[in-house]
């Protein structure tokens, strides 16, 4: 087949335009090299844009107690010692200049009345940790990067484009094939390095708080490829994303709606998150209501509510009280903050401190749900928030097991084991982007162009186009995405059991092959059901990957929640599940070692725990 | 127009004037801003040919048109009865045709005024989204309109006239009684005036302009609570509520002078005195 | 106790007609479609749910479905708004219209070729410190940057590009900037930190000028920014500063100038 193509030739191609993406562009830009931005929408529009709360970064310029020790040692807390150690270490390091440094780019955090960057509390974050802007962080970070980037003269970036297929010379990818949504053309990039920034894969499941992009591309890239992928059971659920209407299901509600005095109520009108308090959490938990609303007006010497236990804790408990019957008429629980009225004074001074505090969760369920949160209660569930697993990278130069290829941000895994800390995955974006696109440029430099496999470019081209061409059925890939989504909720959700597990990976073989069967009529111009076939690939290859690492993990921890092993093993702790390739096409499973602290990081997670 | 389902085009939209799909009554706010601005210009324009029947004899109530009165006939002039420069074999006196340009010029150049009249009279968009008739356009970056970027200067005499106007508001609390004495009352004249006054402070100090001058040129506004940022807060307050001032202020202008000349022609004794001195 | 939200007793579905533009930008039609609407329902859900029941290939852009990215852009009974936002119980009864945005060429169905916007983005010059601190930061205050903070809230949905006269009845392109990059230029303009001079820029190639403040922009913001009042007007005053006004000129040239 003749092959009807655009070319690109760079040193470094980076897969994604979110925040890692564009932030390990500018990196190696900046060290020299000719870079190439793919990105499957328009530049600007990445998920990033949806983070809220802000990015943790240890300036200590709310509170001088803190620093990179302390985030270093909150971070492996929260991950349940599954995090790749040397990560979070370079991670709590160097996410202070990371911020710093967007400051003198342009971006304009709110701040302390001594005119420094203002930081906020969050959850599993000792002292006041997060920079942010309101409840956009994510959209400063992104617009600061993409404004900062076009001004390099050396970053070329293709917009709506997708990447098919990494290509190889050897061990070493040398390039890529996509194509362009727009214009339905193949776009062939040539490159010495590659840095995939492709996000998660979010729409593998039903209720999910990620947009149509989070289809897990890069993961199967990466795979097809031959590297690895790690610690891919551990997906976050975030326990409050909108329930109705169902325009918005799955929409995240943010934690500081509990962080301002928020209680989650079920049908019953109890206060059920009161009723499980997990006994490691006891002695820092509040006693009763009365403590709990001290501690969210400040008082340091009370302990937080319930409400602000983990994610994954307060995910299941929300789970638990759906599946009991005791849920909301749209099948969550109430979230109501309208109660504070009565501490604070009457009801006209609650509706204007929820509307100064939360502007924009005011503003998201008045336009989008037709409810005033100052005067009803809201009514959330959880939501498919993030990927902690990934891509397996070096800690240092984040590149995969396959020389040539890097991940940044939530395509790579390691640095937020079990369960991540609320506002790590912006300044992890920030680190791991700039980290990436530093090696990878240096990388590049080092290497000569690779060999274009002309036969591997037109196997892959012909892959990509015979749902137009030569369809082999007539599957309608909505349905089956929608069908694959519905499974994964429902059998690799939040509460997780070995037999339902299997059933998922039974139907995710018929769901592969359903996908060979799909097609896509009417040309290549702007057609978003060829879109959606190509995509089904990557989103069952994730979808495998979570399920088959989550059968191996026999406990529960962090995010993984399995009702057939309850509760945390010491042996299983020992163990990062990794999946690859296997030499016959197959996914194959293998146990790695965490690895382990050395004993200077060891000593710090000593000092603070007391 | 809407398009009708089936209706092939060359391109998903049409051109030309009031073309487009918005099915809502997008032509009711330019035709209502129309009837108001016509009205006014065409009353304004007679009330200030007239050259009478400006003044209240007993009162000191002026119609705003025609204050400050340099030169005419009344007891509130300047100077003399007609100013030496003036045309008399071609135009008739009247006080206000000398100091009217002020005033309209402000409100002619005014941010608000423009968006108003450039949609309701110039259609230039009549609506948003909707079509217009011309297809060449110059905008405000070539004459004539390029002049309006002078809106600061008229804003100065602008400034200059509304406290004249308080003087007049303050001036309509004293009476001359029967007896040829003085006397401070209260009249529904006075009232009106203070009003006119206040509602025109609303207008002028709100200025987009005047929001600029008095501290949106700073990128800092210097620590918080100094009279920059103070003065900017304030302005901008009124300014978010420029378009309303700047409706009111003008009705009320017209209205002021629609009572002084009902007041002046019918000789109706309006307000009650508080005390002689 | 609060009341309970409003729940419908059913989820009862209605059928709506929507016509859709199917087509480029040389030819096309209008054409019908049904989808069934329950309630809370916004347009994009509409549109998702005829592509995945009868028009596979319907191209339509979306991502966050929360008015925070702004992709879905498009013109809902001729008024541009966001598909995402724009609930279909907002509309009056009667088959709802919805089109492409017009100021920008049209590729196929809803999605319009939007690339001039990020040509013209490049033109405008980047932020530039004026004083870094010795770790490495800024200090501004919190009052100084409540202005900044607003423009920096845009989302890039380019509804005021579609909506603004210049553009869309006009086409200006080669010679204007339009609303985005004046809101753009005003965050950068009037940033306590920055030490860039944008006015010449702003009169002579963005050209500011031709802007005749008609606030469509304004009204279309998902957002709400104030685009003219806080942003455009701001500017104009701004170049008036170093253009227009012969007394700020002899202030310059007797006291010399500040930037």
């Amino acid at each position: 087949m003749a092959l009807d193509h655009l070319s690109h030739d760079c040193d470094v191609l980076v897969i994604g335009a979110g925040g890692a993406g564009l932030r390990a562009a500018i990196e190696a830009a900046d060290l020299g090299c000719s870079v190439h931005v793919v990105t499957k929408s328009l530049l600007g529009k990445a998920h990033t844009v949806m983070a809220e709360g802000g990015v943790a970064a240890s300036l200590g310029n709310v509170d001088d107690r803190d620093g990179w020790k302390v985030h270093f040692a909150d971070t492996m807390r929260g991950g349940q010692y599954m995090n790749n150690p040397r990560m979070a270490e370079l991670h709590a390091k160097e996410s202070p200049a990371r911020v710093k440094e967007l400051e003198l780019w342009g971006a304009v955090f709110d701040r302390t009345a001594d005119g420094k960057i203002l930081q906020r509390n969050f959850g599993g974050h000792r002292f006041p940790r997060l920079a942010h802007v309101g409840d956009r962080t994510g959209l400063e970070i992104i617009r600061t990067l993409q404004d900062h980037s076009i001004h390099k003269t050396t970053v070329a970036v293709s917009m709506e484009t997708t990447i098919v297929k990494l290509l190889k010379d050897g061990d070493r990818v040398c390039g890529a094939l996509g194509y362009e949504r727009v214009s339905g053309r193949f776009v062939l990039i040539k490159a010495k390095a590659v840095v995939i920034a492709t996000g998660g894969l979010g729409r593998a499941f039903e209720v999910t708080s990620n947009s149509w992009e989070y289809t897990g591309d890069g993961y199967a890239l990466a795979y097809d490829a031959g590297a690895e992928l790690i610690d891919m059971e551990f997906v976050q659920f975030h326990p409050t994303g909108m329930v109705w209407p169902p325009s918005v299901k799955g929409i995240l509600v943010t934690e500081g709606v509990r962080g301002e005095g928020g209680i989650l109520v079920n049908s019953q009108g109890e206060r059920f998150m009161f009723n499980d308090i997990p006994e490691n959490y006891r002695n820092q938990t509040a006693k009763d209501k009365e403590e709990g609303w001290r501690y969210v007006t400040g008082d340091k010497t009370a302990m937080r509510p319930p409400e602000l236990l983990t994610r994954d804790h307060v995910a299941r408990c929300i789970n638990r009280e759906v599946k009991a019957g005791r849920g909301s008429p749209h099948g969550g629980v109430y979230l109501d903050i309208t109660w504070i009225k009565e501490r604070v004074g009457g009801p006209a001074k609650a509706a204007e401190l929820i509307r100064k505090k939360l502007p924009s969760m005011y503003h998201q369920f008045l336009e989008l749900g037709g409810l005033d949160i100052t005067t009803e209660r809201m009514e959330v569930g959880p939501t498919t928030h993030y990927t902690m697993g990934g891509i397996h990278v070096d800690g240092d130069t984040q590149m995969s097991t396959v020389p040539g290829l890097f991940a940044a941000g939530e395509a790579s895994g390691g640095l937020h084991g079990a369960n991540r800390l609320g506002g790590n995955s912006l300044s992890d974006l920030l680190v791991f982007g700039k980290r990436a696109g530093e090696f990878a440029a240096k990388f590049a430099k080092e290497q000569k162009a690779g060999w274009l496999d002309q036969a591997q470019i037109e196997a892959a081209a012909t892959d990509a186009v015979h749902w137009m061409d030569a369809p082999t059925g007539n599957e309608n890939p909505y349905t089956v995405q929608a069908d694959l989504q519905k499974s994964m909720q429902a059998l690799v959700g939040i509460v997780r059991l070995e037999g339902e597990m299997r059933q998922a990976l039974d139907k995710i073989q018929e769901f592969k092959a359903r996908a060979k069967k799909v097609c896509a009529p009417t040309g290549r111009t702007y057609n978003p059901g060829w879109h959606t076939c190509l995509d089904l690939p990557s989103l069952l290859i994730s979808a495998e990957a979570v399920t088959i690492s989550a059968i191996e993990r026999k406990e529960s921890r962090g995010a993984q929640f399995r009702d057939d092993f309850p509760d945390k093993s010491k042996e299983e702790a020992k163990w990062n599940m990794v999946v690859k390739k296997g030499p016959d096409g197959k996914m194959v499973l293998e146990r790695r070692a965490v690895k382990p602290q050395t004993a200077e990081m060891k000593q710090i997670i000593e000092d603070q725990a007391k | 127009m809407s398009y009708a389902p089936g209706t092939v085009l060359p391109g998903p939209h049409a051109k030309g004037l009031g073309a487009t799909a918005r099915s809502d009554a997008w032509w009711a706010a330019p035709l209502g801003f129309f009837l108001l601005l016509a009205g006014f210009v065409v009353y304004s324009t007679w009330a200030a040919f007239q050259g009478a029947h400006y003044w209240v004899p007993g009162t000191n109530y002026i119609s705003p048109f025609y204050s400050p009165e340099l030169w005419g006939t009344s007891p509130h002039a300047w100077f003399g009865a007609a100013p030496p420069f003036w045309p008399l074999a071609i135009l008739q006196y009247s006080p206000a045709l000398l100091i009217l340009g002020i005033p309209a010029g402000f409100r002619l150049t005014c941010y608000y005024y423009r968006k108003v009249y450039y949609r309701a009279f110039w259609a230039d968009p009549t609506a948003c989204a909707v079509g217009e008739p011309r297809n060449d356009y110059w905008g405000e970056n070539f004459l004539p309109l390029i002049l309006w970027n002078a809106h600061r200067f008229v804003l100065y005499l602008a400034i200059i006239f509304t406290c004249i106007l308080g003087y007049d508001a303050l001036k309509s609390f004293i009476f001359t009684t029967k007896d040829g004495g003085h006397a401070i009352g209260i009249g529904i004249g006075t009232v009106i005036l203070t009003l006119n006054t206040v509602l025109l402070m609303g207008y002028t100090l709100g200025c987009h302009s005047f929001r600029h001058l008095v501290g949106g040129r700073c990128d800092s506004f210097g620590a918080k609570g100094s009279t920059t940022h103070s003065l900017w807060s304030g302005v901008t307050w009124l300014n978010e509520r420029h378009p309303f001032f700047a409706m009111i202020s003008l009705c009320w202008v017209a209205a002021s002078d629609v009572y002084v000349r009902v007041l002046s022609i019918s000789g109706w004794h309006d307000h009650l005195i508080l005390f002689r001195f | 106790m609060s009341s309970p939200s409003p729940v419908p007793t059913t989820t009862r579905s209605e059928p709506r007609t929507f016509i859709i533009w199917r087509g480029d930008k040389d030819s096309g039609t209008y054409t019908p479609y049904t989808a069934e609407i329950t309630a809370g329902m916004v347009v994009l859900d509409a549109i998702h749910q005829i592509q995945a029941v009868h028009a596979p290939d319907l191209a339509v852009r979306w991502n966050c479905k929360a008015g925070k990215c702004g992709s879905c852009a498009a013109e809902i009974n001729g008024k541009p708004r966001l598909m995402c936002m724009t609930r279909m119980e907002s509309l009056p009864p009667g088959p709802i219209h919805v089109a492409p945005m017009k100021a920008f060429p049209n590729i196929k169905d809803l999605v319009t070729d939007v690339k001039w916007n990020y040509a013209v983005n490049k033109r405008i010059k980047p932020f530039k410190p004026k004083q870094v601190e010795a770790d490495g930061s800024l200090r501004m205050q919190q009052h100084d940057i409540d202005r900044v903070q607003e423009f920096r809230k845009c989302i890039e949905c380019f509804l005021c590009q579609d909506t603004c006269h210049v553009l869309r009845e006009h086409d200006k392109h080669a010679e204007f900037a339009g609303p985005r990059f004046f809101v753009r230029m005003a965050s950068l303009e009037m940033h306590p930190q920055d030490a860039e001079d944008r006015r010449e820029f702003l009169k002579k190639e963005a050209a500011i000028g031709y802007c005749n403040i008609t606030k469509c922009c304004t009204e279309v913001c998902p957002e709400h920014i104030h685009i003219t009042d806080n942003a455009i007007i701001p500017l104009k005053e701004r170049v008036v500063d170093q253009y227009y006004d012969p007394l700020a000129a002899a202030i310059r040239f007797v006291f010399g100038s500040k930037k």
